[in-house]
């Protein structure tokens, strides 16, 4: 046998697997001379434990130092942990810490979820397209546009129907979308008769080759509601340009309790309620979200009985990325001037008080099929436990929403998880780490498979061993990286919680 | 179970397999617990007999009996071709292993449809008056070949397929396997698939294995083949050298190398080892056997298999 070969123990079949190819199941490889589960499994350390404040996420991946894993500080993620079929055989890894005292159980498996996507928030009022409009990447459909939240665009993308309930090339491209989007890499979507957006999670959306810098501060409404007293006196009138509504400081309720006088401003678009007009020009990639590039567009003239010559004027948007000052002739004719300095303040604080433009991106599925089985005989316990709070969700250690109502269906931010951490299979559908921590005795008592739970220490010290035994053995493959300390998992230990 | 709650995925070791049965769903649920119990030893059973599942068929025969009712079968389907050429058991493993968990389940429970898919190594249940259409689809062309795509196209859905076949309970076929170098064990030849239908899934999976070997150009310098034991230490194809990339090739040596394994496949089917084959090559396929003609408007006796893309010869 030639020796560059090594021997994989992970099955009966026993292969002998020359540096660079796989085993006969193509999960288990030869990396130059060590045997490497395809997807390393990844250990989260509490970065407290080392003494640090914070931890940049990653930063801290390192080699493993000799030191045993220990305690709270460490905990088992899901990715790369395998997947266990049938179901009906326990999670691949079913792993008993102390944490205060308490003999805590984590359960981790690899889920394959059929049924999952992403929803998917982009900050900008910019228009994306009509609400129900298809979402397509690589010219398939994938998804819809739903509604506006404040400031945002939302899409919905995925979900079975995109996956498996379309044709073959509907279900890939929908699979690798969600799969680049859950893993943090760039993904470009084009809706029908709208925009076309770049998004990633954690950074701002690219809408029609244009990059978006800040979210509003709130609808021209908003604005004026927040700024009026800082304009009382230093200008006459304001009007605040938003596609959604448009607001006009002296009509404004907020105006009219400053008292602040009637100016004869006329503007287009329909009446809300006083002071707030619906569709002042029609959506677009400028001012406020509009189409407009000359704020005076949206004016009819001047009532001569409110206005008076020399009446100051401040058009803004809700960025404060577009603003004017005019001052009116003795015409009444608008006529712009340099902005004085004070309302420069306030337009400056308009952007201050405007947040980074993001695309957020919330992975979405529902565990409560059959790889319940992989954590208890009785699944349907493990949902009750769930529900009672007794049980705790977490994907790849980030926190996740368990939906009320039957099932477990879950929500978590992405950009809290490891990198990399989902993959996909052919069906197509995506897999997710997902992990359940609860007590020992609850586990117990839920039907749990007592007797293949094991030290948090036996996973390193699997590695130990093997290591003495024969160094080509790399069985469990740990990767180490510090965990995010906003992350509820892992736990501190109370040593390091001080 | 797979997250559509309709399929039954079973998964140990190198083996990999999607289960779906239909009938009243008591008599599934049973028959996916019978699935389940005999998968359990199957991985165990096989390999406490590699050593001598690795052995050329031919050579063991005499001194050693197989003793396991898979490891029986897959020497079984390969012994008609012992004699005249290298084969060992292992050419049968998939569609053996594929057989062996149909049949648990049809003794456990009563069925209208089944099939066990062992990586494209497919045995089919069909009762009384059912049938089942299978798809072959197409592996994305060599240009594009990425691991990544070569896993997705074995998720095959009808509307991709180039071609389709249908088989109804009264046609004596009861297995599908295809083999090619593409696929995940090595091939000698270099069809990028051949999917045959045969009697039985073990059947169709030698015979495969034979016939995709049989398209071949031996010595053409768009071929680059390495040495088995130079891939993978402990295979049973020894020094043997299998195919590793096949360039562009000329529209008569696509021809030529199908041709030679058509022959192989009407031979088989003359000794009533296969009932039909579907041969492909750079995006030419022929078609051995189910009474092949496009134009054929009666109803076969034995499934058509119809090929949509390219010129068919029957």
């Amino acid at each position: 046998m030639p020796d560059d070969a090594i021997r994989c123990d992970a099955c009966p079949v026993l292969c002998y697997i020359k540096p660079g190819r796989t085993g006969a199941c193509d999960r288990y490889a030869n990396d130059a001379g060590q045997l490497i589960r395809l997807d390393p499994h990844v250990v989260l350390e509490r970065a407290v434990s080392r003494g640090d404040d914070v931890v940049p996420f990653l930063e801290k991946a390192r080699e493993w130092d000799g030191t045993l894993l220990a305690g709270g500080d460490t905990f088992v993620t899901a990715i790369g942990a395998g997947t266990t079929y049938p179901d009906y055989k326990p999670a691949p890894f079913i792993i008993s810490s102390e944490v205060a005292g308490v003999d805590m159980v984590t359960v981790v498996t690899e889920g394959i979820f059929s049924y999952c996507g992403v929803k998917l928030k982009i900050d900008t009022d910019r228009h994306l397209g009509a609400e129900c409009s298809t979402v397509r990447a690589a010219g398939e459909a994938i998804g819809h546009v739903t509604t506006n939240e404040y400031g945002s665009q939302m899409l919905s993308l995925g979900g079975v129907r995109h996956l498996t309930g379309g044709s073959r090339h509907e279900g890939v491209a929908t699979c690798d979308a969600l799969l680049n989007l859950c893993n943090r890499k760039a993904v470009e979507l084009k809706i029908d008769d709208g925009a076309t957006v770049v998004v990633q999670a954690d950074k701002p959306p690219v809408v029609d080759g244009i990059q978006e810098e800040r979210m509003r501060v709130g609808c021209g409404s908003a604005t004026i509601g927040m700024f009026a007293k800082q304009w009382f006196g230093k200008v006459d009138e304001v009007v605040v340009v938003d596609d959604h509504i448009t607001g006009v400081l002296s009509e404004h309720q907020a105006g009219k309790l400053l008292g602040v006088p009637e100016t004869g401003i006329k503007l287009k678009g329909r009446r809300s309620t006083p002071g707030r007009y619906f569709r002042v020009a029609e959506p677009g990639t400028s001012w406020g979200g509009t189409n407009i590039d000359d704020p005076l567009s949206i004016l009819s003239t001047f009532d001569p009985k409110a206005a008076r010559p020399g009446m100051r004027l401040l058009m803004v948007s809700t960025t404060g990325e577009h603003h004017a000052y005019f001052e009116l002739d003795d015409q009444l004719h608008p006529k712009e001037r340099q902005l004085p300095e004070p309302l420069r303040e306030s337009v400056a604080r308009i952007r201050e008080n405007c947040e980074p433009a993001l695309c957020t991106v919330l992975f979405m599925g529902g565990a409560g099929g059959s790889l319940r089985a992989g954590v208890t005989e009785n699944p349907v316990k493990l949902t009750h436990s769930v529900r009672d709070a007794l049980t705790r969700v977490t994907c790849g250690g980030a926190p996740v929403y368990v939906w009320p109502g039957g099932g477990i269906t879950i929500m978590a931010d992405v950009s809290r998880m490891p990198e990399n951490a989902f993959g996909y299979v052919p069906t197509p559908a995506l897999v997710a780490p997902i992990e359940f921590t609860l007590k020992l005795s609850d586990y117990a008592a839920l039907g749990g498979y007592m007797d293949h739970v094991r030290p948090l220490s036996s996973i390193q010290e699997d590695k130990d061993k093997d290591k003495d035994k024969d160094k080509n053995k790399n069985k469990d493959g740990l990767r180490r990286i510090g965990a995010r300390p906003d992350n509820p998992w892992p736990l501190p230990s109370e040593k390091s919680a001080k | 179970m797979l997250p559509d709650s309709r399929r039954l995925h079973l998964h140990d070791g190198p083996i990999d397999l999607i289960v779906e049965a239909f009938g009243d769903a008591a008599e599934v649920r049973a028959a996916y617990r019978a699935a389940s119990i005999r998968f359990e030893t199957v991985l165990d059973e096989l390999c406490g007999e590699l050593t001598l599942l690795r052995r050329p068929s031919g050579e063991s025969r005499d001194r050693e009996i197989a003793t396991g009712i898979i490891a029986q079968r897959m020497c079984a389907a390969v012994e008609p071709y012992a004699a005249k050429i290298f084969i060992t058991p292992m050419a049968a493993v998939a569609g053996a292993v594929a057989e062996e968990i149909l049949i648990s389940m049809t003794q456990a429970s009563k069925l209208a449809r089944a099939y066990v898919n062992n990586g494209g190594d497919i045995a089919i249940h069909l009762a009384n008056g059912e049938q089942f259409t299978v798809g072959m689809a197409t592996l994305p062309n060599a240009a594009t070949y990425q691991p990544l795509e070569s896993l997705r196209a074995i998720s095959v859905s009808c509307e991709n397929a180039f071609g389709t076949a249908t088989i109804h309970h009264r046609h004596s076929i009861r297995g599908i396997a295809t083999s090619g170098w593409r696929g995940r064990s090595f091939s000698l030849g270099i069809a990028d698939s051949v999917t045959v239908l045969a009697e039985t899934a073990s059947m169709a999976d030698a015979a495969a294995t034979v016939i995709a070997n049989a398209v071949d150009l031996p010595g053409h310098s768009a071929i680059r083949r390495v040495r088995a034991c130079d891939l993978a230490p402990d295979t049973d194809l020894g020094e043997r050298l299998v195919t590793q990339s096949v360039e562009k090739l000329a529209h008569n040596d696509i021809h030529r190398a199908l041709a030679g394994g058509c022959r192989v496949a009407e031979s088989l089917r003359a000794s009533k080892l296969i009932d039909s084959a579907a041969l492909t090559l750079q995006g030419q396929t022929q078609i051995v056997g189910g009474q092949l003609s496009p134009h054929a408007h009666e109803i076969p006796s034995s499934p058509m298999i119809s090929a949509q893309r390219m010129l068919v010869h029957a």
